[in-house]
Parts: structure tokens; C-alpha cells; sequence
């Protein structure tokens, strides 16, 4: 699905990510965990393609394109969805006509016919209940005064209608209780399928308790410094961050 | 990768699709303005003796006022002496009587706006009055308002065929001495339409007004005048688009509207004159004087106006609420880019007893231009219960521009109940990149927050007008489901 090949990501003159290598077959969900500034969301940056970013080095390919040649709206058009750490605001803009206009630029993308108001009212509708969230979100503006847990539902909630092959979950989990994140992960569980991968950004273990990894990788510094299995985030959350940054030393 | 700013930017400042010229023979006086002039203005339109009279008068008092700087605009010196005040398609003296009989060129110029005015084309259900700099050189479907008892014909013709209706009214909502734009087309207007809905009448169709200034070095003074009687209803529109041109042109108009008891107006207008280039050479100078008099109980007039033309508007589309229970609202959507300025705003003068009024503005701007309004709520002692609830929110797009917010109020009455709500927000990038990052296309995006900012105005305008509207402003009509 998506091989991310020695990355090298700067800000202005500054050196965030210093190489990383990173392999996603169709099908695997695969954690990051990592200390704070490691470079997590820089990295989610840069695959989805948010100006200000710059690669001096690397390269990524995705379906067999080059996915850094891709405006950020091809790339999502082509089925990469990132579920922002800090998702924004929109005033005046409602949930419901954001989701439409987004479904429509993809089918379009697609060679595909605009979604039938009836079709799609209902399709939202089935969805935003598996979500636990009320209908009138639909017709709030997006993202406008809704709480922290609420705006990573919308996010889920925008995933689950655009079907995304490649899904970047960053810090999903932060600002989650307990039963949200029941919602969120079951959520994001229904999405897998052998054809769809995830990335998924996190900093506890717990939310690997409700999506199964099939590889947790470490950033720390810029760099992937371990990989394992599921097992490696339960070592990290016993030992903490030091422990994998001592052993790289 | 271009910057998201300079998207906005893009899409914002679209190029202006109207400017184009329409080549016609013309009959234009020699630029000057004196009392000789306005004599022949007033005789080449074969108008009755008050007539002449009261341009001579507005045109003596004129000289003795000076332009009014108290708004937030830079204006280049204006010498009105080298303006010609007549400039009309030359055909025979006699004004089409069909509209068979147009001059196809002019026929042409309309359907390139998107106002064919050829009845069995135009959407049905719109009457159009098309003004060509200083003459109208169409009516449509007047017979089929006349069976309705509505009078809907150019000014002109309006004081030849109906003199004491006109004479009755004009100037009684905007005096001849009221400012000096005022003034100045008081004395010198050329056309503009008239309307008179008689009473309990509700008018079968949308009547508009399209303008369209064309020759150089001329001035349009339009004058409106609009007159609901008891009981009646009316939807009027306006539009108003001109050729790109290097030296600015200045236009002035009037509009006075009169309603009695239980009457109601919707005026809308979609003001797209041309804003001069993006360095701010040329461009209309739009200095317009609305004001609508609630004379009788229970009416209500509404402004809706989308503004995204001209290189400086001052336009402040105001309320006298007279009669008892009456309302007034003024819905605005103030679109400036580049270089323009707009100073705009409304007043609204409550008099009656339980008057009650709205305004909801909204401001954008982008580029290096300076957006401003300016709002006057005046509760008078003798309107007990007066509301008034006043909305300004200010979006700016890039950080070389401005928004400014002066809103006066001014309460005599006690138990008046005045609310105001301010905002101003900004498109961020990280909002550009979250559209994006849902497929939605930079320019989709802008345009989808700039309408959604606008909706609560457009949702006000007719809907044909809406349309063209969001066309101009560069949006696709934000769909409703369920
Ligand atoms: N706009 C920016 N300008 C300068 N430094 C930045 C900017 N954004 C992020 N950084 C820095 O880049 C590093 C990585 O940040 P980030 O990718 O957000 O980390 P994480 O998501 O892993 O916590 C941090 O040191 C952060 O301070
Ligand atoms: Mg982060």
C-alpha cells in the first residue's frame, strides 16, 4: 500500500524527521508510539501534504504513484484520510454539507455520478448511529464548540463515510474517555479489511488493547528506532521511552 | 506548491466578466453642468414644468454644499463640471414602443449579462426595466402587471403618463436637500425606474432593474421611487454591472420607498459595477442615497444587497420606521478585494411605537482592501418597545486588508431593547488544508466557507438571485439535505 523510503523532513532549517523508513502492506494496521516532539504528527503531515514542510531527502510511494508529487487533495481524492491530532473549526460550514462535498469530490475523482441527496442522507444517518453521536451534529458547523472527545468522533465519522484506503489516525485516543474510546476504536475496527492499512499514532498502550496492531514501530528523535509486534507497546508502557532510546545509544 | 494564501486570493479575485464595451452610436452632452444643461436634460426628456423646477432648485442649494468626509474612504478629488450628465443610445426620439424595435446591439449587451429581455426567454415570472447609461431602453411584460393594476415603467415615462403620482412622492423620503449625492441627482437624474402597487395588490411578479453604464466620462443618476400602497406587496431587484475603464465614473443614485399600512417590500440588489484593476486604476465611484419611509402601521421593507463591485461604495440603505408595529431589515453581504473601499451600512430610525428592526452584515475582504460599517439605530421617545438586533461580522482573507465596525446607537426611549453581536474571523490555512485533506479543492473550500459565512444574507435574496449571487462571489450553492 504505502512505502515510506529514508525520509528526511525539515522545517525552515530544522532537521524533524532523519530517515525514516516505514512499509504498510494492504490489509496491516501498524501503531507508532513515541515520545513527545518525535516527529509523529510531522510525519502524518507530510504524507497527507501540509504546506510548510520540506523533504530534503526520501521518498514515498503510494498505489505505485509518487505520493509527494500529489496535491494534498489528489492524495486524499486517491483514499489517503488523515484523522487530524487538532482537528479545525469551520463556522458557517455545516458537518452534513462538509461530508457531501467531500464524498462528491471523491466520486467525481472516481468517474462517479454525485450521491443521490436521499442515498447519502440516509448512509449518514446509519453511520453517525454506530458512532453513538446525535444527528444534530450533522447540522452543527464543523467541528464549531464541539468538545475534544466529540471532534475525534467527527473525525472517525468522516472516515467511516469516505472509505479511505491508507487511514492515518493521529492521536486519535487523546481526549477520549473511556467509553468513547470503546466507540471510536469499534469505529475504526468496522473500517478494517484486507484492503484498507492504518497508521496509527499514539501514545498509550490502551488504545492497542482495542485495535489489535500487526506492527508497532518506535519514533523517537526523527527516526524508527524499533519495530516489533504488539508486545512492543506493552514492554514501552512497562519500561518507557528511555529504555528504547538507551538501547539505540 | 502555491501558498494557500494566494489561493484565497485567486479565487476571491476572479476577473471581472462584465467589462466589456457595447459599441453604439450615442447621443452624450458636452461634459459641464450648469443650469442651462439640466434645462435641456429636463426638456429632452419632455418633462413637466415642477419638474425642471425642482432640479433648478436642488441644483442652487447643491452649490452651496461640500462633499461629506466623515466616511472611512479615500476619495481622489472629483471635478464635477467635466462629467457629461446625458449619454443615450441614439435612435429615433421616439423610445421603443416594442421590443422588436431595440437596437440588437443592445439586445446583445443584455443577453451577455444574462438579462435577455426578450420575454419568452427570460425566466418567467421577472419583469425587467433595462437603464443604459442614462435612458431605459426596455420594460418587460408591462401589460401583464398593468391587468394587475401595477405600474412598473421608467421615471421618465413615469412623469409624462402619471405627473401627480410622481409628483406626490418624489423627494418626500429623500429630500432634494439631504446630502450632497442627494442633492446632486435631484438635480441632474436621468432615469431609474418607478413603481406603484396599488392597494391589496400583491404584485404577480419579480420586478427588476438591470443598469449598465457604457459610454466614458459619464455619470449615472439613477432615481428610483417605489411606492406600496395599503395592504400591498412587492419583490424588487436590482443589478448593476460596467465596462473595465481607466478613469473612475461616478455613479449617484436615489431610491425612496413609501409604504402605507399593512404594506411590505423586498428590495434586493446585486451591485458588481466594475472595481477597477488589482492596483486600484479605475472603477465606479458608487455613492448612493436608499431610504425606505414605513409610513403606515404594521409595514415592513427589507434590504438585501450583495456589494461586490465598484472602486468605493458609500451606501447606507436606510429604515424610518414611522408607522406603529412597523419593521425594518437590512441583510448585507460586502464583498471588497484588491483596492476597494467600501463604507456601507445602514440606518434605522425608529419613530413608531413596537418598531421593530434586523441587520445582519457581513463584511469580507481581501487583498489590500478596507471594508467598513457603519450602522445608525436611533430609537425616538415616542417608540416605546422599539427593537433592534445588529449583527457585524468581519472575515478578512490575507493580512493586507481591513474591516472596521462603527456602529452608533442612539436611544431616547427607556424601554427600547438594543442588542448588537460583532465578530471577525479569518480563513486560516489549516482550515484550507483540512478541505483539502477531504478531496475538496482549494478553491471549493474558500468558496464554501465564504458562503457558509454568507448564508444567513443569502438565504434573503430571491432565489434567482441567490444564484447569480453566489456565481459572482464564486460559490456553489450550498445545498440543504433533509
Ligand atoms: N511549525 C513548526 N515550526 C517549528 N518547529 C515545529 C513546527 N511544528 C512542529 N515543530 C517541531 O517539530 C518537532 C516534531 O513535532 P511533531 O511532529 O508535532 O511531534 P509529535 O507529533 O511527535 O509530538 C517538535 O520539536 C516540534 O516542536
Ligand atoms: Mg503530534
Amino acid at each position: 500500500m504505502i512505502s515510506i523510503k529514508n525520509l528526511h523532513v525539515s522545517i525552515g532549517d530544522k532537521a524533524i524527521l532523519k530517515g525514516v523508513n516505514l512499509e504498510i502492506p494492504a490489509g496491516e494496521v501498524h501503531a507508532i508510539m513515541g515520545p513527545n516532539g518525535a516527529g509523529k504528527s510531522t510525519l502524518s503531515h507530510v504524507l497527507s501534504g501540509k504546506a510548510g514542510y520540506t523533504v530534503t531527502e526520501g521518498s514515498v510511494t503510494y498505489k505505485g504513484q509518487d505520493l509527494l508529487a500529489l496535491e494534498p487533495e489528489m492524495r486524499a481524492r486517491e483514499g489517503v484520510f488523515l484523522a487530524f491530532q487538532y482537528p479545525v473549526e469551520i463556522p458557517g460550514v455545516s458537518n452534513i454539507y462538509l461530508l457531501k462535498a467531500a464524498l462528491n469530490a471523491m466520486r467525481k475523482h472516481r468517474g462517479e455520478a454525485e450521491v443521490d441527496a436521499l442515498d447519502f442522507l440516509a448512509l449518514v444517518k446509519d453511520k453517525i448511529k454506530t458512532l453513538e453521536m446525535d444527528e444534530k451534529f450533522l447540522y452543527r458547523a464543523v467541528n464549531e464548540g464541539f468538545s475534544g472527545g466529540e471532534k475525534k468522533r467527527n473525525e472517525i465519522l468522516q472516515a467511516t463515510i469516505l472509505e479511505p484506503s491508507f487511514c492515518i489516525l493521529d492521536e486519535t485516543d487523546s481526549g477520549l474517555d473511556i467509553d468513547a474510546l470503546k466507540v471510536v476504536s469499534a469505529g475504526v475496527n468496522a473500517l478494517r479489511d484486507e484492503a484498507r492499512s492504518f497508521l496509527m499514532i499514539t501514545h498509550y498502550q490502551r488504545l492497542l488493547d482495542y485495535i489489535k496492531p500487526d506492527v508497532v514501530h518506535v519514533l523517537a528523535d526523527g527516526k524508527i528506532v524499533k519495530s516489533g509486534g504488539p508486545e512492543l507497546a506493552l514492554e514501552l508502557e512497562a519500561k518507557g521511552y528511555h529504555w528504547v532510546e538507551e538501547q539505540v545509544a | 506548491m502555491s501558498s494557500s494564501a494566494e489561493e484565497i486570493e485567486k479565487v476571491i479575485g476572479q476577473k471581472y466578466k462584465d467589462g466589456f464595451v457595447t459599441d453604439i452610436e450615442v447621443e452624450t452632452f458636452e461634459p459641464g453642468l450648469n443650469e442651462e444643461i439640466i434645462a435641456r436634460l429636463s426638456a429632452i426628456k419632455g418633462e413637466p414644468e415642477f419638474m425642471l423646477e425642482y432640479r433648478l432648485q436642488a441644483f442652487r442649494h447643491w452649490q452651496t454644499m461640500k462633499e461629506p468626509n466623515w466616511a472611512q474612504l479615500k476619495i481622489d478629488p472629483i471635478d464635477y463640471y467635466s462629467i457629461s450628465y446625458y449619454s443615450a443610445p441614439k435612435k429615433d426620439s421616439d423610445k421603443p414602443q416594442s421590443l422588436d424595435e431595440i437596437d440588437p446591439e443592445l439586445l446583445e449587451t443584455y443577453k451577455k449579462l444574462g438579462i435577455p429581455l426578450d420575454e419568452q426567454e427570460r425566466l418567467a415570472g421577472v419583469a425587467v426595466d433595462a437603464v443604459f447609461d442614462s435612458v431605459s431602453v426596455a420594460t418587460t411584460f408591462k401589460g401583464k402587471l398593468k391587468d394587475a393594476g401595477v405600474i412598473f415603467c421608467p421615471i421618465s415615462e413615469a412623469l409624462q403618463e402619471y405627473p401627480e403620482l410622481v409628483k406626490q412622492y418624489l423627494g418626500t423620503v429623500v429630500s432634494e436637500k439631504d446630502n450632497f449625492f442627494a442633492t446632486l441627482n435631484a438635480a441632474v437624474f436621468t432615469d431609474g425606474s418607478f413603481v406603484y402597487i396599488p392597494k391589496g395588490v400583491r404584485c404577480p411578479m419579480e420586478l427588476s432593474t438591470y443598469f449598465r453604464i457604457n459610454a466614458a466620462n459619464t455619470g449615472q443618476f439613477e432615481r428610483t421611487l417605489i411606492i406600496a400602497d395599503e395592504g400591498s406587496h412587492v419583490s424588487y431587484l436590482e443589478g448593476c454591472t460596467a465596462p473595465m475603464r481607466d478613469e473612475n465614473q461616478l455613479h449617484a443614485a436615489v431610491v425612496e420607498l413609501v409604504l402605507m399600512d399593512n404594506a411590505e417590500i423586498k428590495y434586493s440588489t446585486v451591485q458588481n459595477w466594475y472595481p477597477g484593476d488589482e492596483n486600484g486604476v479605475g472603477g465606479i465611484y458608487n455613492f448612493v442615497t436608499k431610504r425606505a419611509e414605513c409610513r403606515g402601521a404594521n409595514s415592513k421593507v427589507s434590504w438585501t444587497q450583495v456589494e461586490t463591485g465598484s472602486a468605493i461604495t458609500w451606501k447606507y440603505p436606510s429604515c424610518v420606521l414611522l408607522g406603529d408595529n412597523s419593521v425594518g431589515e437590512f441583510y448585507s453581504v460586502a464583498v471588497t478585494n484588491n483596492c476597494q473601499q467600501a463604507d456601507t451600512g445602514t440606518k434605522m430610525i425608529h419613530i413608531g411605537k413596537n418598531t421593530r428592526s434586523t441587520i445582519i452584515s457581513k463584511g469580507i475582504s481581501a487583498g489590500r482592501s478596507q471594508n467598513t460599517y457603519r450602522g445608525l439605530v436611533k430609537v425616538a421617545k415616542s417608540a416605546e418597545g422599539a427593537r433592534n438586533y445588529t449583527q457585524c461580522d468581519s472575515l478578512l482573507v490575507g493580512d493586507k486588508c481591513a474591516a472596521h465596525t462603527f456602529p452608533y446607537v442612539e436611544v431616547k426611549q427607556p424601554s427600547a431593547q438594543i442588542e448588537h453581536e460583532a465578530t471577525t474571523s479569518k480563513i486560516s490555512e489549516d482550515q484550507l488544508f483540512f478541505c483539502q485533506q477531504r478531496g475538496i479543492s482549494p478553491e471549493d473550500a474558500v468558496s464554501m466557507i465564504v458562503n457558509g459565512f454568507c448564508k444567513s444574507v443569502f438565504k434573503e435574496l430571491p432565489m434567482e438571485f441567490a444564484v447569480e449571487a453566489q456565481a459572482l462571489l464564486g460559490l456553489s450553492l450550498e445545498g440543504y439535505v433533509g
